[in-house]
């Protein structure tokens, strides 16, 4: 009995612990509040406390008051141009940030996989380093350099670009959002890359060279296709949370940059909405699982 | 009457025919990194169609000096001639030769006919000669089936021809082979030895190849360069270098050998006497290519292949003997090796080849022994 219990049960039952906590984990931090709000979102508003009903008590109380679950939300969602509109306006934000901070960080990570082995250590924290600081204190501070009267202003006046009157008219823009996405997500983008350039082999490059492919050219057909991975990685780690994003656009952006996070945080609290925030919550989840898909997908692959 | 034919004995000594231009050519070439010389002010003629080995122990310069030729690196001093036309300058995608990579550097998002088609396609030829050349290139060596097939799904010795069918396809001037075999086993090595050997005769190139595999090295190469801390050793054919070496680095670095220090004490014409008082004998050598006084100190360098091993001891008189005991023999299947230690205190090796399949062998450990050789067997070499 003693035996089975160490040769058969201990072990079986140590591997199914240790799987246990990541699935415990994800069941009481993801899949039960997802399913909160999912209830939340079938529900109707209504002035009282939480605002909405029907307020579940009990599995008894569950179907009891199955029939007062509705669709409603859903369907306002597609009835207002607001959501529809802001919706497209986050994924056009979101692809254009995410083109952007490719080109910004493809030069960054080919550089730094370049630089001599004693310095890459180096440049990979430089680049880890702004996050030791509060992201939300960050995005302040670009409201410093950006407003009219802020230090980008000032650094072209006193160099004469611009006259004593005349302001840099950026902030409160969707320029100020994208400059803020790109440096906030720059590391997301760059770190990826980084990791699929440095594991290039140079002989490679040499290999090409030697059979009469030019530099330039064996970037494009050696360098760039070897680094996919890292690209389409990067792309995603990015794209991802961009489409979510509330802090910057809410911060740098003005009040014609409509993005979801920003329509979904004045529904919960400026409209104390909470049934159709949910909805647009949910229709966002839906919206993201799609590239979380390919893009896991693409992983299996790499 | 039929007449027997023998093999046919090549020929091929270009470095030998004075009116002859050498293709490639080294000329006084230095290289340095930092305060590092990797090539020291080295001169070196290559001739065409002809196989070219450098031999030498890692960081002798062998690979900096290829790595020079095919454009990777810039010599420091000196400069590099392919056919008559000075490389420097040119940079590596514009030079007509092709590299072998020690690594393979095979692409490994393109299937082996993609790797292969590369440098075609640099090239510009159209569509259908790609094709026909791709598929001669595959056909050479032997990998028509693997033709859709990527790199990582290939052996060891598939990449390796796959990498060798790249390097040919533009049907370079020269090739350069930087260790090509050194990734493959031992039984597939020495085939493939042979396959570059007549890949070579058939297409006609000039190969120059890199190793520090001394029998890779004689096998394969029409000429050798023995490489030492940036210089050339010695250069010349398989057996000049094993039977001549010119110096002990070079005796001691290509193949097995006994090296015996003493004094000269007599020199005529055909013979050097050394005196060698560490074993206590007299040993007379055929007088080498080298000037050599009375007095000198010299050593005399044998191949343990040709010292003859006897338990019984030669008529008196005879010259060249030396008398010890079995220390330890080696048994390696087709020759057996004895290690005799001297008077002295030294050991001298002396080869058997095993002819027969006796099992008991008349010389065994601890046996007293004579050790005997021709006068023409070995080598005076000056320290």
């Amino acid at each position: 009995m003693a035996e089975r219990w160490t040769q058969d049960v201990k072990p079986f039952l140590a591997k199914w612990a240790l799987v246990a906590v990541p699935y415990l984990w994800s069941l009481l931090f993801f899949l039960a509040p997802f399913l909160i709000i999912l209830k939340i979102s079938l529900s109707q508003t209504a002035i009282a406390m939480p605002p909405y009903v029907p307020v579940i008590g009990s599995l008894g109380d569950f179907w009891a008051k199955l029939s007062d679950f509705t669709f409603d939300n859903y369907v306002f969602l597609t009835e207002d141009p607001l959501y529809y509109s802001a919706y497209l306006s986050s994924l056009r934000i979101a692809l254009v940030s995410t083109i952007l901070l490719l080109i910004v960080g493809y030069p960054i990570a080919y550089g730094m996989a370049r630089a001599p082995k004693s310095l890459r250590n180096a440049l990979v924290m430089a680049v880890i380093l702004p996050f030791w600081t509060s992201f939300l204190i960050r995005v302040y501070a670009w409201i410093g350099i950006l407003k009219p009267e802020g230090l980008i202003t000032i650094a072209l006046q006193s160099l004469g670009i611009l006259g004593p009157d005349e302001q840099i008219h950026v902030y409160n823009t969707e320029t100020a959002v994208f400059i803020g996405i790109v440096y906030s997500y720059l590391p997301f983008m760059v770190l990826p890359l980084y990791a699929a350039l440095e594991k290039l082999d140079a002989t490679l490059l040499e290999a090409a060279a030697d059979l009469g492919c030019p530099p330039t050219k064996s970037f494009w057909v050696i360098t760039f296709p070897l680094s996919l991975p890292g690209v389409i990685a990067g792309c995603f780690l990015c794209f991802i949370p961009i489409v979510g994003e509330f802090v910057i656009p809410d911060l740098l952006g003005g009040s014609e940059t409509l993005m979801i996070g920003k329509t979904l945080w004045a529904e919960f609290f400026n409209n104390r909405d909470w049934p159709v925030s949910s909805a647009v919550a949910v229709v966002l989840l839906i919206i993201l699982v799609v590239p979380i898909v390919i893009f896991q997908n693409q992983q299996k692959k790499a | 009457m039929i007449e027997a034919v023998g093999p046919i004995k090549r020929k091929f000594a270009p470095w030998d025919d004075p009116t002859l231009k050498p293709f490639i050519r080294f000329e006084n070439v230095t290289k340095r990194f930092g305060d590092f010389t990797a090539v020291d002010n080295l001169t070196l003629d290559i001739y065409e169609r002809e196989f070219f080995a450098l031999l030498g122990p890692s960081g002798c310069g062998k690979t900096t000096l290829m790595r020079m030729l095919a454009g990777f690196e810039q010599p420091t001093e000196g400069r590099i001639l392919l056919d008559g036309k000075d490389l420097s300058g040119i940079p590596p995608y514009k030079r007509p030769v092709n590299m072998m990579f020690q690594s393979y550097a095979l692409f490994p998002h393109m299937t082996v006919e993609g790797n292969i088609a590369f440098g075609l396609k640099q090239e510009g030829m159209d569509t259908s000669n790609i094709n026909t050349r791709v598929a001669e290139m595959l056909e050479l060596v032997k990998l028509e089936k693997f033709a859709k097939r990527k790199p990582h799904q290939l052996s060891g010795g598939q990449r390796q021809r796959v990498a060798l069918a790249r390097s040919l396809a533009k049907r370079p001037k020269v090739l350069l082979l930087d260790e090509p075999l050194g990734a493959l086993d031992r039984k597939l090595r020495e085939e493939t030895q042979f396959e570059l050997m007549d890949i070579q005769m058939e297409l006609g190139m000039t190969f120059l190849i890199v190793t520090h595999d001394q029998e890779e090295a004689m096998t394969v190469s029409d000429r050798i360069a023995v490489m030492n801390h940036g210089i050339i050793a010695q250069i010349g054919t398989a057996s000049e270098i094993y039977e001549q070496p010119a110096s002990r680095y070079v005796a001691d670095f290509v193949g097995d050998i006994n090296l015996i220090d003493g004094t000269v004490t007599a020199v005529d014409d055909d013979n050097v006497t050394l005196h060698c008082a560490g074993v206590d004998a007299t040993i007379v050598a055929e007088a080498g290519a080298g000037e050599v006084a009375v007095g000198a100190e010299a050593g005399f360098a044998i191949r343990p292949e040709k010292v003859q091993i006897s338990l019984e001891a030669p008529p008196a008189g005879t010259p060249n003997v030396l008398s010890g005991e079995v220390w330890d023999i080696g048994y390696l299947g087709d020759i057996s090796v004895y290690r005799v230690r001297l008077a002295g205190g030294s050991i001298v090796k002396a080869t058997v080849a095993n002819l027969t399949r006796i099992v008991e062998r008349p010389i065994t450990w601890e046996d007293k022994v004579y050790l005997t050789w021709p006068a023409d067997a070995g080598v005076i070499l000056l320290k």
